[in-house]
């Protein structure tokens, strides 16, 4: 056994830096390279790719990051896990090995995919064998809307990941693993912790969670004395360094800038946390209030004393489905009064849409350089500004009534109020609005398999 | 005294589903207690009074110095329903930041609380 295992995070999300995934294997020692590229409404997304093209509805920034370290996997033996394959992981895993085809290094490819995550075959069967899947915020049953859904995905855990490892894939794929499971199964595989080692599994899962949004640990998006956060344009992601014990450090290649130290990292623990005694994986439920930081070193935090408790018997569930249309729109008044023309506008663009008869399930004015985003507390800063962004959206389960909206912004510019530019965008885009519906599922019903290719 | 929140602690936010999460962390650990006395979770409702549309909850984490507060209805629907230009709540960090706590003279000092200008 190891008496370190080296998890270095690569990819925050889909979008993330392109650099980053061959930095963090050549900057120096890792075993593995983790890849989140899922965020909530990312698999209905890839669930309308695929159907336009029975091939596609994966991350295909994978590919590029695939081929960006394939020497260090092929010579250096390092391994990769992702959640690339979104809802066609054997799609994604056929075009990483044609990428490897081309500097010939296929054969020497073990790659893992891990299937099952996709209840969207079987959601007529469970919705009549009584899974009401209700929705965790409204309580309501997926029937509600089940002629509009797009993509079911259980959020599944460790124990596929684990396995493709144990069977020798160096390149793991999956569809909508948890974030954090991408980090925990390496540890779990190395170690050997078992599957009710409720504080180890626990600390791979805050390991994950430190390191599933890439640098925004190591001084990304980072508030604490931001000013003093150096290099941030050669930021360093972060690499977590585990001991079978569930201890660990996070830290960053030498050379690279940004910035780890306790404040980084518990700003990183805050993130999107719920109740933070009971945050729940499919492998175990972790106790944010034993999480205990130290200083061990420049650009080093240790982690230890991390509890843990038995997982429940459920399963998340992201389903995406089809809730109308929206658009939004903007224009920029100048100053003088800049913010008194926006207001302005508002007020008359407000008034045409009434007497077109429009009415939408939803209109929000927001003035940007004014009170966007802190709206009333924001206060009168935005009096003086030197300019203020009107920014209006409709939502509608009408589209016809949205895309006459979109026409009624830019008239603005020679019939409403003066000193107005910003409009060289021209109309908005109606989108199609995907909206997401959390839900549970008896664990048991979820099956998830696991192939080499 | 008045102190405000901006030079006693840094925040994190972001969002699940309809709710926003800020993570309040206090910069110096002696004044974590005085977060976890005066940051109440009926100060921050008041704070957010006609920007958010749901109740406040308020988590401890004395292992980490921080207070996590969740902000119920405050993204206009969130995800992608929502028509807010902060969507995910991203920034919901500073404008938590921007409040004004009350801090007895005689608890200010023994803590060295700076006060506001």
């Amino acid at each position: 056994m190891k008496d370190i295992v080296r998890v270095a995070s690569g990819q925050g999300f889909w979008g993330d830096w392109l650099e980053a995934p061959r930095r963090q294997v050549e900057g120096g020692p890792v075993d593995y390279l983790m890849l989140d590229y899922l965020a909530e409404v990312t698999m209905s997304i890839l669930q309308k790719q695929k159907e336009r093209d029975p091939k596609m509805g994966y991350a295909r920034d994978f590919i590029g990051a695939v081929e960006s370290v394939l020497p260090a996997v092929v010579e250096r033996g390092v391994r990769v896990i992702a959640n690339a394959g979104g809802v066609n992981p054997v799609a994604c895993a056929e075009a990483v090995r044609a990428v490897a085809a081309k500097t010939g290094v296929e054969d020497r490819l073990k790659i893992g995919v891990v299937t099952g995550d996709d209840l969207l075959p079987a959601l007529d069967a469970l919705i009549a064998g009584g899974h009401a899947l209700a929705n965790m915020e409204t309580g309501e049953p997926l029937s509600t809307v089940r002629d509009r859904v797009l993509s079911a995905n259980a959020y599944i855990g460790s124990v596929p990941i684990v396995e493709a490892l144990g069977r020798g894939a160096n390149i793991v794929i999956t569809g909508r693993s948890t974030d954090t499971a991408l980090t925990m199964a390496p540890l779990r595989y190395e170690f050997g912790w078992k599957s009710d080692d409720w504080n180890r599994l626990a600390a791979g899962i805050i390991a994950g969670h430190i390191i599933e949004c890439g640098a925004q640990c190591s001084g990304g998006n980072c508030l604490y004395d931001w000013r003093s956060i150096p290099d941030l344009a050669n930021v360093g992601y972060p690499i977590v360094e585990a001991r079978a014990d569930g201890t660990f450090v996070v830290t960053k290649h030498a050379g690279t800038g940004g910035r780890i130290d306790v404040h980084s990292v518990t700003e990183q623990l805050v993130y999107e946390m719920g109740d933070p005694h009971s945050y729940i994986t499919p492998d175990v439920v972790a106790d944010f209030s034993s999480i205990h930081l130290e200083q061990a070193g420049e650009n080093r935090v240790r982690v230890f004393g991390i509890q843990g408790r038995e997982a429940t018997d459920k399963l998340k569930v992201s389903i995406a489905y089809r809730d109308g249309y929206k658009a939004v729109g903007s224009l920029v008044y100048a100053w003088p009064d800049a913010l008194e023309k926006a207001q302005l506008a508002d007020r008359v663009l407000r008034e045409r849409l009434d007497r077109l008869g429009l009415r939408f399930d939803h209109i929000l004015t927001e003035f940007v350089g004014a009170s966007a985003t802190h709206g009333p507390l924001a206060g009168d800063a935005g009096r003086d500004a030197p300019e203020v962004q009107f920014r209006i959206g409709v939502r509608s389960h009408d589209r016809a009534m949205v895309e006459r909206f979109t026409r009624e912004i830019v008239p603005l510019v020679l019939n409403g109020p003066p000193s107005v530019t910003g409009f060289a965008a021209g109309r908005p885009k109606v989108e199609e609005i995907v909206a997401y519906w959390p839900a549970l599922i008896d664990k048991t019903v979820v099956q998830t398999k696991v192939e080499i290719l | 005294m008045r102190v405000r929140l901006l030079d006693i602690a840094h925040a994190r936010s972001g969002d699940k589903g309809d709710t926003a999460n800020v993570g309040v962390i206090a910069l110096r650990p002696e004044w974590y207690p005085v977060l976890v006395s005066h940051l109440t979770r009926e100060r921050v409702a008041e704070h957010f009074h006609g920007v958010i549309g749901g109740p406040v909850e308020r988590f401890e984490l004395p292992n980490l110095g921080a207070l996590n507060f969740l902000l119920h209805g405050a993204l206009d629907g969130g995800g992608t329903l929502s028509l807010k230009t902060d969507a995910q709540g991203k920034v919901y960090s500073t404008a938590l930041l921007r409040l004004v706590l009350d801090v007895p003279d005689a608890e200010a000092r023994a803590v060295g609380l700076p006060a506001a200008a």
